[in-house]
């Protein structure tokens, strides 16, 4: 184990990077070459750095590593305490490979304010990273709120044409979300004593505390992951949002919902984890089935993609909340792979956007005669989207649906409906867009993917072509820290003294919450 | 002078040296001063500073004078700091403006000087007279200065607005007052505490009502629903940097007597009065939300936006803790950097040498002035509550201690208003960010506005840096009002 301070220099890496950015005086042009150098180099730095994140990951431990703790409000009992888990290791490094993926991704293609721009990705990028490693409830408030500011500015100013709408749509919805998480961390608090992710796992709240904990929790989540029905600032956000702010959105931020359901939900509210558990199997499948519809009927390619995130997040939350090794860890392979996939599809709308400076499926056809290499790796991702054997996004989609099966067979065969419509939507997005006579005039002249947009996309083939050939790199971390979730779930439920009582009782108390302790 | 009496005024020794700075400049303003008002401005700021420091040295225990109608503690020395850097940061915002708009008058200072010192009064009041006298030594001048530009008929109309309204509430204030006087026989804070105390929490019901009565006098004075109407009339008609100087220092000191008054000798009719201040705080949070989405003057939403953040100040009191004095004590403190720093920004928004108070006159301001963009941009975020800005702390701790008094309903619609609130704080980042500029602000902003308006973002950037000092110094503050 290393005794320098990793995870806070991997997260206050980046804003170093940025205060760099902010300082540069001189010429427009110079200063655009400046930031986006700095930022490649910052992000790129950060990404080797968690990388010995990885490396010297003790696979056997369930605890949590290289923690870190200092004091910041004592008298509050509140403290900077960070540390990765088996859990969290991953998503680490997806926020730090995406990072540096989205600069190169918006090198040519940002022209206005770049400075400010790549000031914002390197702050999302500690933002985020912070995130994934706080061990402090406050702590990790802090950094998942603060995401909204660069996300809401980069939808804002380098989006599309609705971008105002989209960027409040998406900064009111996840603030209404989050906030009523802010109360129950002050309840949780006010229970506790402290705010202390590790202590509070071991605290055991009562049952009926539980419920509302868990609600004001999923209303946060939800709104992040995004579940049906809250999912509807999804579609707008991607479309009007940057390529790479997509790329974010998909690849990092969906998946803050995921993490806080398995960091929060299941081991601090077991009891209200399992009760609320077919509510969440039922929003899930409707997610998956009713999105799946939904995007086979979309023109533009982003909705389309915007949609099937949110059916793909369906089988995360089936997964995680069946709790058992197969589905919690199909739950995270499928985040990782979904985090990695989508945020490529993405870039490949990306590709073609930037020349064409259109997202709809009518304006392409025939792009294969034009654009192998871009037909080649489009293919690939496609095929990891729908599940083909081989690629990342089959090891995700099995182990989730196999979990499942464990739990409640019809989830299971709900669920599984929707690897078929992904296929379907997917692999006919594929042929309108690929396949075909090249009968358009302007795609006559439509250039290949630059050496720059290769280097873009080789890091996402091999991560998904690993994760889908050789999973056990990505599996074998997480066992011990699943384990240790399924256990402590388990030993939760079996001694917890009262059950939890029915909805009618519970709605009826709704008017006078102060008495349900 | 007897020598026996010097010590016993020596609690009061702060507000008798801003009395005597205060005349003092009077007469050099009457005999001389008309020349160099912003000398006079200055030597108002120094008067500040020098009560400031004298705040700040006496030592910190309680003590009472004036027959006990006067009382220093911690709280008063936390939130009498609060004041006064409040007032003088104020009074140099104000500076350039009266030059450039024609109005330098030494008076204003002198009378800045002078409702900071009845602010001052106010936070030390032990008494329901001494509250009295200084929350009026505080109006009076304020009325003056809220009309100082007499020659425009908006500010005489602010000036009048708010002298009947303000007439109105001390009238209800001091009616609640002598009935509470008339049923409880003193009008002592420490006496009054006694008797409810000896009571274990039963009070006649004229004291209730007087009670009442008092409770909606003060609550004109912050601001608060539904005791409100005259907030944004008066800051939109009031030259702006008198909507500055409005903004911040007298809700303080309005705040602070507020929490003395209901916690010092009421503070064991918690149950009565709880109701009253929820629904007030529910109601400020609302409408103070809602009210502002529509407005398309800067200063009107400052009103809007002032009366919700008077709200969020009350949730703890509501909660009649000490962990919600704590709240309320922080709440107040980020309030007035944040407060401070974006009407710096209005100050600055100069358009062909005019100032000018339309929200839209914002439009792409990142692209022609990105510090200050960037900064009443920070300002907007921490209104909003966003973490990591220092507006999310003032909230947590409120918030806080409304969870630990069990007030949910409270904490949730409070949160939920800071949801609809948020709406209206990033439409203004939108029209700085999102959109292309159409006329430019002009380039040049005065020296002091641009380095108060640094001061005032960086500290509530990057408040979480180092949050410890201001959390320990509202810790001892509140305690020393609980612990006396």
């Amino acid at each position: 184990m290393t005794d320098w301070p990793i995870l806070s220099v991997t997260t206050f890496l980046p804003l170093v990077g940025a205060v760099f950015i902010l300082l540069t005086r001189g010429e427009p042009d110079m200063v655009a070459r400046n930031a986006r150098n700095v930022a490649l180099w910052t992000s790129l730095i950060t990404f080797v750095v968690s990388l010995l994140i990885w490396a010297g990951f003790d696979s056997s431990s369930a605890e949590f590593q290289f923690v870190e703790k200092a004091e910041w409000l004592p008298s509050f009992n509140i403290s900077y305490h960070m540390g990765v888990d088996g859990i969290s290791l991953f998503f680490v490094l997806l926020s730090t490979l995406l990072t540096p993926i989205c600069v190169l991704a918006s090198w040519e293609v940002i022209e206005t304010r770049v400075k400010e721009y790549m000031i914002a990705f390197l702050v999302l990028e500690t933002l985020m990273v912070g995130m994934f490693c706080a061990l402090d409830l406050v702590v990790f408030y802090m950094f998942f709120e603060g995401v909204l500011l660069p996300m809401f500015l980069i939808i804002g100013v380098w989006g599309g044409p609705r971008r105002v709408y989209a960027a409040f749509k998406f900064f009111l919805y996840t603030l209404l979300g989050s906030v009523l998480m802010l109360i129950a961390i002050l309840a949780m608090y006010f229970d506790s004593g402290t705010t202390d992710i590790p202590t509070l796992m071991k605290h055991g709240f009562h049952p009926s505390w539980q419920i509302w904990l868990w609600l004001a929790f999923f209303a946060s989540f939800a709104v992040k992951v995004p579940m049906w029905p809250v999912h509807t600032w999804l579609p707008d956000a991607h479309v009007e949002a940057p390529t790479a702010g997509s790329v974010i959105l998909a690849g990092v931020l969906l998946k803050m919902g995921g993490y806080g359901f398995l960091r929060f939900s299941l081991p601090i509210f077991p009891e209200a984890s399992a009760f609320f558990a077919p509510m969440v199997y039922t929003l899930s499948i409707v997610a998956i089935i009713y999105t799946s519809l939904v995007a086979l009927a979309q023109e533009d390619m982003k909705k389309l993609i915007a949609y099937s995130s949110v059916a793909h997040m369906g089988f995360v939350t089936i997964g995680i909340f069946t709790v058992n090794r197969q589905g919690l860890e199909g739950a995270m392979i499928q985040m990782l792979s979904h985090g990695v996939v989508s945020a490529a599809l993405f870039l490949c709308v990306g590709v073609v956007y930037d020349r064409m400076h259109s997202r709809l499926i009518d304006s392409y056809g025939g792009l294969v005669h034009r654009m192998p290499i871009y037909a080649v790796v489009f293919m690939l991702f496609t095929l990891a989207s729908v599940g083909l054997p081989g690629t990342s996004g089959f090891i995700g989609e099995f182990l989730a649906l196999v979990g499942a099966y464990q739990a409640n067979t019809w989830v299971a065969f709900f669920a599984a409906t929707g690897v078929v419509l992904g296929a379907a939507y997917m692999l006919w997005l594929y042929r309108r867009v690929m396949f075909g006579k090249l009968e358009k005039e302007s795609l006559k002249d439509i250039l290949d993917m630059s050496w720059r947009e290769v280097a873009v996309f080789a890091p996402l083939i091999l991560v998904t072509l690993w994760m889908g050939i050789y999973p056990v790199s990505f599996l074998t971390p997480m066992h011990a820290s699943i384990d240790k979730l399924i256990k402590d779930y388990e030993a939760a439920r079996s001694t917890a003294s009262l059950t939890i009582e029915p909805p009618t009782i519970m709605l009826a108390r709704l008017v006078g919450m102060g008495e349900t302790r | 002078m007897t020598p026996t009496a010097v010590p016993a005024l020596l609690p009061a020794l702060p507000e008798i040296a801003l009395a005597v700075i205060a005349m003092a400049l009077l007469m050099y303003g009457v005999f001389g001063g008309e020349r160099s008002p912003r000398g006079c401005a200055w030597l108002a700021v120094a008067g500040l500073a020098i009560t400031a420091v004298l705040v700040l040295v006496a030592n910190g225990d309680r003590a009472e004078t004036f027959n006990g109608q006067f009382v220093v503690d911690g709280f008063a020395r936390f939130m009498k700091v609060l004041v006064l850097l409040g007032s003088g940061l104020a009074t140099i915002m104000s500076m350039s403006y009266m030059e450039r708009e024609r109005m330098e008058r030494f008076e204003y200072s002198v009378l800045l000087l002078f409702a900071t010192l009845g602010m001052l009064m106010m936070i030390s009041a032990n008494d329901l007279i001494a509250l009295y006298v200084g929350l009026e030594l505080q109006s009076l001048s304020l009325y003056v200065v809220a009309a100082i530009r007499r020659d425009t008929v908006k500010s005489s109309e602010a000036g009048l607005k708010y002298f009947v309204l303000g007439a109105l509430s001390s009238g209800m204030l001091l009616y609640g007052a002598s009935l509470i006087y008339g049923f409880a026989g003193t009008t002592s804070f420490v006496g009054l505490a006694r008797l409810f105390a000896e009571s274990s929490g039963a009070a006649p019901v004229g004291v209730i009502i007087g009670i009442v009565f008092l409770c909606a006098g003060l609550c004109f004075k912050v601001s608060a629903v539904p005791f409100h109407m005259w907030t944004p009339d008066v800051y939109e008609g009031a030259p702006t940097p008198v909507t500055a100087f409005f903004a911040v220092a007298p809700k303080i000191a309005a705040i602070a007597l507020f929490t003395r008054t209901l916690l010092g000798p009421f503070g064991d009719l918690v149950d009565q009065w709880q109701q009253i201040i929820v629904a007030v705080s529910i109601g400020s949070m609302v409408l103070g939300a809602f009210a502002a989405i529509n407005q398309s003057n800067i200063k009107r939403l400052m009103a809007y936006s002032s009366i919700g953040h008077m709200g969020y100040a009350l949730v703890g009191l509501a909660a009649g803790s000490q962990a919600g004095v704590r709240g309320v004590v922080i709440y107040v403190a980020l309030y007035l950097f944040m407060a401070v720093g974006t009407f710096a920004c209005i100050l600055s928004m100069r358009h062909q040498g005019r100032l000018v108070e339309g929200i839209a006159d914002l439009t792409g301001l990142s692209k022609t002035h990105p510090m200050m963009a960037f900064m009443l941009a920070v300002f907007m975020f921490s209104m909003a509550g966003i973490p990591p800005m220092a507006g999310f702390f003032g909230k947590f701790f409120v918030f806080q201690a409304a969870v630990q008094a069990e007030l949910y309903s409270l904490a949730v619609i409070g949160v939920l208003a800071s949801v609809v609130a948020a709406y209206y704080y990033i439409r203004i980042v939108k029209l700085m960010y999102f959109d292309e500029p159409i006329e430019a602000l002009d380039q040049r902003i005065g020296g002091e506005m641009t380095t108060i308006m640094f001061a005032t973002g960086i500290i509530t950037l990057l408040f979480f840096v180092y949050p410890l000092p201001l959390m320990n110094g509202a810790a001892s503050a509140a305690a020393a009002l609980f612990g006396g």
